[in-house]
């Protein structure tokens, strides 16, 4: 059960301007059957670029519908110059706040009174040519971009439930990490870089593991009459073999867990996994 | 919840939980404050209530045809489930692969994807694949079994759809092959006849509030002979298979849930499957664009799954909530995630349906006003919503048209 606002009720309840403008002077339209939720902005604009009617027409949630029709309140009677101000951020203060699952539903509606403008003026959105990072949801880097920059997101599930992004098969989950860092090494102090290499060969990858376990594994693991041995590598399954004192002792699987790989993921490959093997 | 909410309930939500039947409310109360003793205590205030547990665990082992020594008390079905898992695997641990499906319970579905970080093993899981109607293919089944299977992991019915596995053939193949088989049957138990004595099932799971006894009680049947590991470690009790002093009064609850159940097994296959089948073909007929999800026969007697297109999921439950309607959805919105349910995916429900789906659920509780009730406000609720879609007009337009593509 989602904790709504009353107003987020109200809305849901009793949505305004639900409808088509017939002859509209401009067309927004956002999201897809396929995404969960779509909607589609028709307004009615004056010579002196004042929007005089909105209406809407949305598949979704509860808080799709809620912020469709907050928005189309909103901006009836607005200059375009100052509908072109508005935010998700303000779709989302005039519901009373939404549930930070559901951001994407503000972001919505804020996208479909961008893409009506620019209807009305007969440009092309830059937003839809940037590279598309979430192939799920069909979302662009400059749509991520925008949304860690202006709402000041900080992690991956901050920028899903804002854009959607990483919300699917969760493959675009490094890309979107490097465009949070990206954006925010812009605008905050630089992050002190990644010093692991993204790709290695299996040689590389075993030297470097021998490595950790010869400097930093091995000496903490004597100091206890325990030794450790590498015995295979394949893909990210590591095998070794526990010896000496370890090799009888109850603790020694949350040694291998929490010490052994933990000190593997940090400084060869995060996504190791390593298991004893019977050798 | 929303303010305008009626004071009325009809509550067709049975396969999230049920209520506990006042019968079986009226026999915990004296668990509580009157005969609190520890049923392990040397003393016959402490004894007494052994014994009561004793007759519980017969009326469970009744009623699926087991004996009581093979009816272990958990502390609900995900618990059932992880014990037989993890038992299984522990026991084999030289066999590393695991069958189960696609359509299991986050319960068993998610214990599968994450055995390796528990057991620090890599195991190889074939999640079986289902047809559109929701069923296996047996000879997939069948070739999935090599030499390496620790455990075969294959719920009853399912959840989301009521659409039953044929669980006797399967474990039966599972047995000739010498692999144990688990099957997750909170949603069977109580509402199908099950005998164990029947079925070369090894392990199968029992959750106390799916069949009118409280939340917090659940049980795995482990079939004599079985080779097994505990999941809790502690005292003596089960057997030493399930550390933890009893939930006494919830399994008191569930011996007299399952006595009941058991008596009403007849009602729920009769009376309550015609009050689904009238719902369901009353939406059905009314609602254009509806889609029923899963088998039409092999299906349980409560459960009915349909999909309204062009409209989304959570919408259609806040307005029947306004109702007091009580259902569930299969759409992204619901589950706080934003994909639709892994069960629908599965059985390649088209997304414009998925999003759209509702669960209806019954229980001999329901009563033939409440399925009147549904139908005379659930068609408005969906035409206002597909009033207010962006995609309806232009669905029904090109229907108008006669689009012979197949397109929707």
């Amino acid at each position: 059960m989602w904790e709504y606002t009353d107003e987020v009720k109200e809305h849901f309840l009793h949505p305004k301007n639900v409808g088509e403008i017939e002859n509209a002077d401009a067309v927004g339209e956002v999201g897809s059957l396929a995404c969960g939720d779509a909607l589609k902005l028709t307004l009615k604009i004056d010579d002196s670029e004042t929007i005089v009617d909105a209406k809407f027409k949305t598949f979704g949630c509860a808080s799709a519908i809620a912020s469709s029709s907050a928005l189309t309140e909103m901006i009836k009677g607005m200059p375009l110059a100052e509908a072109e101000k508005v935010t998700n951020e303000d779709i989302a203060k005039a519901l009373g706040g939404l549930p930070k699952e559901k951001m994407h539903c503000s972001v919505m509606g804020r996208e479909a009174l961008e893409a009506a403008i620019a209807d009305y003026r007969g440009v092309i959105l830059p937003m839809a040519e940037g590279e598309v990072v979430c192939e799920c949801f069909g979302v662009t880097d400059l749509e991520v971009r925008r949304a860690v920059q202006e709402s000041n997101l900080k992690t991956i599930e901050e920028v899903t439930n804002f854009t959607k992004a990483g919300g699917g098969c969760g493959k675009c989950h490094d890309r979107l990490e490097e465009i949070i860092k990206e954006v925010r090494q812009e605008s905050a102090a630089p992050v002190i870089p990644d010093q692991r290499p993204k790709r290695m060969t299996n040689i590389q990858k075993i030297k470097m593991i021998e490595d950790v376990l010869e400097r930093e594994v091995r000496p903490t693991l004597r100091k206890d009459g325990g030794d450790i041995e590498l015995i295979d590598v394949d893909g990210d399954f590591v095998t070794v073999s526990l010896r000496g004192a370890c090799g009888s002792c109850l603790k020694s699987q949350t040694t291998l867990k929490e010490y052994v790989e933990k000190k593997l993921r940090e400084q060869v490959l995060d996504t190791l996994v390593v298991e004893e093997g019977k050798a | 919840m929303i303010s305008e909410a009626t004071d009325k309930i009809v509550y067709m939500d049975n396969n999230a939980t049920t209520k506990v039947a006042p019968e079986v409310v009226e026999a915990m109360l004296p668990f509580y404050a009157d005969f609190y003793g520890n049923p392990s205590s040397m003393h016959t205030f402490g004894g007494q209530v052994g014994r009561e547990v004793a007759e519980a665990r017969l009326r469970i082992a009744d009623l699926i045809g087991a004996s009581p020594e093979e009816i272990i008390f958990t502390s609900c079905g995900t618990e059932s489930d992880s014990t037989a898992i993890l038992s299984a695997v522990q026991s084999f641990p030289d066999k590393r692969h695991i069958v189960t499906t696609r359509v299991e319970h986050p319960a068993v579905k998610n214990l599968c994807e994450s055995l390796y970080s528990i057991s620090g093993h890599k195991h190889k899981v074939t999640q079986l694949m289902v047809d559109n109607c929701g069923m296996l293919d047996l000879d997939k089944y069948e070739e999935s079994l090599t030499d390496e299977t620790a455990i075969v992991s294959v719920m009853w019915a399912n959840n989301e759809t009521g659409v039953i596995f044929p669980i006797e053939k399967m474990a039966a193949m599972a047995k000739e092959r010498g692999i144990l088989f688990h099957t997750d049957a909170v949603q069977a138990v109580g509402k199908i006849p099950i005998n164990m004595a029947e079925v070369p099932v090894d392990f199968l799971s029992i959750s106390g509030h799916k069949l009118h006894a409280p939340k917090g009680v659940g049980v795995l049947y482990v079939r004599k002979g079985t080779p097994f590991v505990p999941f809790l470690f502690g005292g003596h009790q089960e057997h030493g298979r399930r550390g933890g002093t009893e939930n006494v009064a919830s399994i008191i609850g569930l011996g007299k849930a399952c006595e009941l159940v058991g008596g009403r097994m007849d009602d729920e296959n009769t009376r309550v499957k015609a009050m689904r089948d009238r719902l369901e073909e009353g939406l059905l007929k009314a609602i254009p664009n509806a889609i029923l999800n899963g088998h039409k026969t092999e299906r349980l007697p409560n459960t009915s799954n349909i999909s309204f297109e062009y409209v989304e999921g959570e919408a259609i439950l806040l307005h029947m909530d306004r109702f007091g309607i009580c259902a569930s959805s299969g759409s992204a919105c619901t589950s706080g995630s934003l994909e639709p349910s892994h069960v629908l995916r599965a059985m390649g429900v088209p997304f414009t349906a998925a999003h759209g789906s509702i669960r209806f659920s019954l229980s001999v509780y329901n009563k033939e006003d409440e399925v009147d009730y549904v139908l005379e406000h659930l068609p408005k609720i969906i035409n206002d919503l597909r009033e207010m879609s962006p995609f309806w007009q232009e669905a029904m337009k090109k229907e108008a048209a006669g689009c012979g593509c197949g397109c929707k």
